[in-house]
């Protein structure tokens, strides 16, 4: 098709000229109509639906600031820790700059959890939206080495063994460990070959990444649309020119929203980087204001708050614990062998059963701690085919489902609570508690999530003007 | 568009109003990222003013200090060299030191032999061309890539230009302007602070 320059008027303004200009050449207009002004977002969205635009702040905030970091921090073994004092003390604003790049790391999970919660009540997980979905999960993922690899930078006790510790998780993987742990390295201890290369991780290559995922997952989701707290697929029930009742163009309509809820965001982000940046210990950890010393491990050691549910899972799994964990697995499967007439299936259970056993039985309570703690993350992704629920939504849900959903986050919650404090007989037996709630809830998901009478869901969406 | 809709003056009243609003909240923020690029206080720091011990100097003798990265020249002179100064002027481009007198002449120096003492030049050994520092030929007389009646000073060994023993720049050469005399002054007889030249 050969060029055609998009016409306007003689009389036309400048501006539009311009317009016209960029239109024929760049799809400009077409996209702010498409992705904008054009797209119709659900009508119904609440308090839950403000995180994802939160959550392309702060990745903007945690960029921005990371860029006027990186001109001063010196990524050297020797030289680390001074260079994040010597931006704290002696560059013009640097404490500035230095706070609001480790708030916006702890609130980058914040908003994400909560982002990630709004998937899980609504169903938003659901077909048609099960790449979204993944891509999502990819975000957490990379989000979680993201802040790992940020975390040794500033070459404090608990960045250097923190480090220490989760490389030797790898090393806990049987035959190739401890080789694939030299490799990850660079080196037979966390020092500065590490260092250098997880700076590159963490400045260049994962932001990249991420930033690519956030677009692809943007995009997914344009192309099939929000979902909304009722579940409603409002894009079946159109009007007469084709838009959806229940929907409403983002722009203007969400984007002054979503400008309104970045402003309380604001408030809370800057009340914490001005009044309380350290947060007590959990943001700003007291250990990492000692210089990595490799011959001495800080007698109280965690990870930053937002890892301690996963540390918690990895933490419980003792050689005792698998006894009950083999069994756990063993009865659903076992069942399932009972009830199926597949062979195949049967066959597969049966394998699965025999394979732990062996696997418990010669591998190291260490390496399953390691599996579980990696599989409990894993096993988001899966979440759309887990799901047997006829509906999307939690409100249309049988109650009982609300007592499942509170469990399962109140042992996340005690997880991350526990994943905090010193271990002790108790506290290791509520993690394995907690550990098995996490995993029943989504191992046991194809059973009990088709359990109960599910009630109507209507047509059109619930929505009172205010 | 040339038949727009009737234009809204409320609405367009509060978007012009929110947008001042964020306008400003834009600037705050950017101020502090923007302000971190000036020098730090370790910076600020190490560009502070060098002493220099003049004692025990013979004359054509020249000691160099760094300040604020850059070489500091101090050289004596011997008598007939500050004499031999006014001779010069018809071959030097800028002998009154004329160009850019703030930047590069403070005031206790615009006299015959741009210093405070007539035995003393202190001057940043840069040339004015593009940066090389040029090498002393302090001694008088023929030299190689130097004229037959050569009365001492600097020659550049980036691109050929020289200067005479008051810092002077000489006419065609690629070098447009004669040397930087720091801000400096004598804390005594035998002690130049050079990078202030006020009590501090």
């Amino acid at each position: 098709m050969a060029f055609q320059e998009i016409k306007v008027p003689d009389n036309a303004s400048i501006a539009e000229k311009g317009l016209a200009w960029v239109d024929s050449r760049f799809p400009l207009t077409k996209l702010f109509k498409e992705h904008m002004s054009e797209y119709y977002a659900p009508k119904n969205f609440n308090f839950w639906y403000f995180f994802g635009a939160l959550a392309i702040v702060v990745l903007a905030i945690q960029i921005v600031t990371g860029i006027f970091l990186v001109m001063n921090y010196k990524p050297d073994a020797a030289k680390a820790f001074d260079s994040v004092e010597y931006i704290m003390r002696e560059v013009p604003w640097g404490w500035l700059i230095r706070y609001m790049h480790s708030t916006g790391s702890s609130m980058f999970f914040v908003v994400v959890y909560l982002h990630m919660f709004r998937g899980l009540i609504y169903g938003s997980y659901q077909k048609p939206r099960e790449l979204i979905w993944i891509f999502g999960c990819s975000i957490f993922l990379l989000l979680m080495a993201e802040a790992f690899f940020g975390y040794l930078l500033p070459w404090g006790q608990m960045s250097y063994w923190g480090a220490q510790v989760i490389v030797n998780l790898f090393a806990a993987i049987p035959l190739i460990g401890p080789d694939l742990a030299l490799w990850l390295r660079g080196d037979y201890v966390v020092g500065d070959a590490t260092l250098n290369r997880f700076f590159s991780f963490h400045v260049i290559a994962l932001p990249l990444v991420l930033v690519g995922l956030v677009v692809a997952h943007i995009i997914a989701l344009h192309e099939v649309g929000s979902n909304n707290p009722d579940g409603v697929e409002i894009k079946n029930t159109l009007d007469s020119t084709g838009k959806p009742v229940d929907g409403i163009p983002f722009h203007p309509y969400y984007s002054v929203h979503d400008i309104m809820g970045l402003g309380v965001f604001l408030m809370i982000f800057a009340a914490i980087v001005f009044f309380a940046p350290e947060m007590g210990g959990y943001f700003l950890e007291a250990n990492n204001f000692i210089p990595a010393d490799p011959l001495q491990t800080p007698s109280h050691i965690a990870p930053v708050w937002y890892f301690t549910p996963f540390y918690s899972m990895l933490r419980a799994t003792t050689t005792p614990f698998l006894i009950p964990l083999w069994i756990l697995c063993a009865i659903p499967l076992g069942l399932v062998i009972k009830n199926t007439r597949d062979i195949r299936v049967k066959g597969v259970c049966a394998a699965i059963i025999l394979v732990l056993a062996i696997g418990f039985y010669f591998l190291d309570a260490k390496f399953w701690g390691v599996v579980i703690m990696g599989g409990s993350v894993v096993i988001l992704f899966f979440l759309p085919w887990l799901d047997k629920s006829p509906v999307r939504s939690i409100r249309y849900r049988p109650d009982f489902h609300k007592y499942i959903y509170g469990a399962f986050i109140v042992s996340f919650v005690i997880l991350g609570y526990l994943g905090i404090k010193p271990p002790s007989p108790l506290f290791e037996f509520l993690a394995q508690v907690g550990t098995i709630i996490y995993l029943a809830f989504f191992f046991a998901m194809p059973w009990w999530s088709k359990l109960g009478s599910f009630k109507q869901v209507p047509d059109r969406v619930n929505f009172v003007a205010h | 568009m040339s038949d727009t809709p009737k234009m809204d003056k409320d609405r367009r009243t509060w978007l012009i109003a929110t947008t001042a609003v964020g306008g400003c909240g834009v600037a705050a923020v950017a101020y502090p990222f923007l302000d971190s690029f000036q020098p730090s206080e370790r910076a600020k720091a190490a560009g502070a003013a060098v002493e220099v011990d003049i004692s025990g100097m013979k004359p054509d003798e020249m000691r160099t200090v760094e300040w604020r990265g850059k070489p500091v020249w101090v050289v004596r002179r011997n008598q007939g060299q500050v004499k031999e100064l006014a001779k010069l002027e018809g071959e030097l481009a800028d002998p009154k030191s004329l160009r850019d007198p703030a930047a590069l002449t403070p005031a206790y120096a615009r006299n015959e032999y741009r210093s405070i003492k007539p035995e003393y030049l202190v001057v940043v050994g840069i040339c004015s061309h593009l940066g090389c520092s040029p090498t002393a030929k302090i001694q008088a007389g023929p030299q190689p890539s130097l004229p037959n009646d050569w009365p001492g000073g600097f020659l550049c060994p980036c691109h050929g230009s020289t200067f005479d023993l008051a810092g002077r720049v000489y006419k065609n050469k690629p070098a447009p302007d004669n040397l930087e005399v720091p801000p400096h002054m004598y804390l005594s007889d035998t002690k130049i602070l050079i990078g202030e030249d006020k009590k501090a």
